[in-house]
This record gives C-alpha cells, sequence and structure tokens, in this order.
C-alpha cells in the first residue's frame, strides 16, 4: 500500500481546523504560541462558538493573534486584557470571551488587572503562556524568570537578592475566591498537548456555566530567546521551568 | 487487532522545520528533508512511510498546524 492509497479524504484523521485562518503564523519555529493558538482553534470548533466567541488579543508575542483564528477580536493595551474583557462580558454576557497573555503582559504590567479581575470572580477565560522572559522584545528578564535563569537584562542570571524571586502567578491567582479553575500544563509532548487541550476545555465549559474566572497557564519555551534550539528548548522546559511551574491542577471547583 | 497504515501530508512551504514532529514521532517516520523551502528551512517529511500508524503525535504538537494525517485499517 503506497501513501497515495492512504491520503484519501475517508482516510482522513487529523487536519486543520476551519477555525484557523490560513495566514502564515509570524512565530519563530518551533515555538508554543503556534500550539496553544491551535488548541483554543480546536476547543472553540469542537464547542461549536466560533460566531460566539471574542478573544482579547495582548502585547507581545501574539498580538497578531487576531491574524490567526477566525473569531472576534479586541486588541487590549499592553497587560489590560482582562480589563477589557470584564468589559466585553459585561456588555456581551451571552459570549465566550478569553484573554491571550504573555508572562509580561499578564505578570508584569498586567498584574493588578489581572488579580483584580480574578478577585472580582469575572466569567472569563484567562490563557496564560508562561515562558518566563520578554520573548518579543529581545529576551529581557521577566518577573517570571528562573532564579539562575540568564536573560539579555540579566546575562549572568537572576538573582533573587538583586532580582526578586520568580512570581508564581497562577498559585497567587488559586487563592483568590473568584476563580474557579486554576490549572497548569504544558504543550511540549503529545499527551501534554491533549491535557492542555482538556484543560482548555473545561475553561470554556466553566465559562457557560457561568462558575467565575478559568486561568489555564501553559508553561511554554521561548527557543529563539533562550537561544537553543526547538528541541533542546523543551527539554531545557522540562529539567528547569517544571521545577519552578509543575504542572497540574491548582484549583477545580 | 487490527493492523493500520498512516500517512502525513505536510505543508511544505508552511513548515518552519522546527523538528518537535520529528521529535514526537514514536516510529521516526519523518525527517527534515534536504531540500528548503521557499523560506530557507529545511521541511518535515516521511522518511520511513512504511511505518507510520496514522497517530497524529507529529500534527498534535505542530506549532504550524502544517501536518495532515490519514489512516487506514489493513
Amino acid at each position: 500500500m503506497t501513501t497515495n492509497d492512504i491520503v484519501k479524504p475517508e482516510n482522513l484523521v487529523y487536519a486543520k481546523t476551519p477555525v484557523l485562518s490560513d495566514a502564515v503564523m509570524h512565530y519563530c519555529p518551533g515555538c508554543s504560541h503556534g500550539v496553544v493558538h491551535k488548541l483554543v482553534a480546536e476547543v472553540i470548533e469542537d464547542l461549536q462558538i466560533q460566531e460566539q466567541t471574542i478573544g482579547i488579543a495582548p502585547v507581545g508575542c501574539a498580538v497578531f493573534a487576531y491574524n490567526y483564528l477566525e473569531i472576534d477580536w479586541q486588541e487590549a493595551a499592553h497587560g489590560r486584557a482582562p480589563a477589557l474583557a470584564t468589559a466585553v462580558k459585561r456588555l456581551h454576557p451571552h459570549k465566550y470571551v478569553f484573554t491571550y497573555q504573555g508572562d509580561g503582559d499578564l505578570a508584569a504590567i498586567g498584574t493588578a488587572e489581572t488579580i483584580h479581575a480574578c478577585n472580582r470572580g469575572e466569567n472569563i477565560v484567562i490563557i496564560f503562556i508562561n515562558n518566563g522572559i520578554y520573548g518579543m522584545t529581545g529576551g529581557q528578564m521577566a518577573p517570571t524568570t528562573l532564579e539562575g535563569m540568564k536573560a539579555s537584562t540579566c546575562p549572568s542570571g537572576r538573582n533573587h537578592e538583586r532580582d526578586g524571586f520568580p512570581l508564581k502567578m497562577s498559585d497567587l491567582l488559586a487563592l483568590l475566591p473568584g476563580t474557579c479553575y486554576v490549572t497548569r500544563q504544558s504543550v511540549h509532548t503529545p499527551g501534554n498537548v491533549r491535557k492542555a487541550k482538556k484543560a482548555i476545555t473545561q475553561a470554556f465549559n466553566n465559562q457557560k456555566a457561568q462558575k467565575g474566572t478559568s486561568v489555564v497557564e501553559i508553561v511554554s519555551s521561548c527557543n529563539s530567546g533562550w537561544k537553543m534550539s526547538p528541541v533542546q528548548a523543551n527539554k531545557w522546559m522540562e529539567e528547569h521551568m517544571f521545577q519552578q511551574y509543575p504542572l497540574g491542577d491548582l484549583k477545580n471547583i | 487487532m487490527a493492523k493500520v497504515r498512516g500517512a502525513i501530508v505536510v505543508d511544505s512551504a508552511v513548515c518552519k522545520g522546527c523538528a518537535l514532529c520529528v521529535e514526537a514521532c514514536p516510529a521516526q517516520v519523518i525527517q527534515l528533508s534536504v531540500e528548503l523551502n521557499a523560506k530557507g528551512m529545511n521541511y518535515a517529511a516521511m522518511a520511513l512511510p512504511d511505518a507510520c500508524t496514522g497517530c497524529a503525535n507529529c500534527a498534535m504538537v505542530c506549532p504550524d498546524s502544517c501536518i495532515t494525517v490519514y489512516r487506514v485499517k489493513i
């Protein structure tokens, strides 16, 4: 049996979801953003909510997310995505509203907006991509940078006496009464991709059930910023990032 | 148990040659090609097509959604 005998429409088992646009993503080769975009698109397709979903695009590498998913979008100022999501959700309570933010956006300039939106229990989904640095602007140290991890603004590695400790945002958010679901996932292996998709599905279902804020943190790699190959970056993430940011549900009520 | 055969089709113009699919494939079916695409990247391609089971692991981890997977029972 040749490849041509197998490649027929009736044998199709996996194809790109139509919720993703045909635009070629601008992300670096091997970037986790592409996988998470795909998962969000697949969840939207599975739940059949493409017409009812409004995404809030961040500032950071994912600033062009609105080019890649065929849904309605709003572009937020840096860090303000949860505040904008609050407004959109309150004006359109029957729509599905999610923010898509990186760690420089959510855990640095947008800390206040994130914490207060979660504390109010806004009925939104927050997708949080944590790669430990500011990827778009050249790999500067972020609040989430690991101790000892090198970045362009801490070339000898992060030192907690000078730079403070890595900020575990999801752990903080899990303490707030407004959040119903806080989980930390990754997308570096097929198994983890499936788990992350389950988590995003649950987050959107929580919004339908009006349970409160759902936060899905995805521990991601930034191979360009970390100056590694995509495969090396995933290995480094397993060895170092998961110690500081262990995977699993932090809160699920 | 029914035997399965699979095949993948890579959109070689979109592939950025990150090699995450090469790593994810449990049967070492995929290798980066020697040829370059218009981006100047060595794109992913099936090197051992007979070993593919159509598990779709490669497509799951592909950040650019450029892999389509087919599977047939034989």
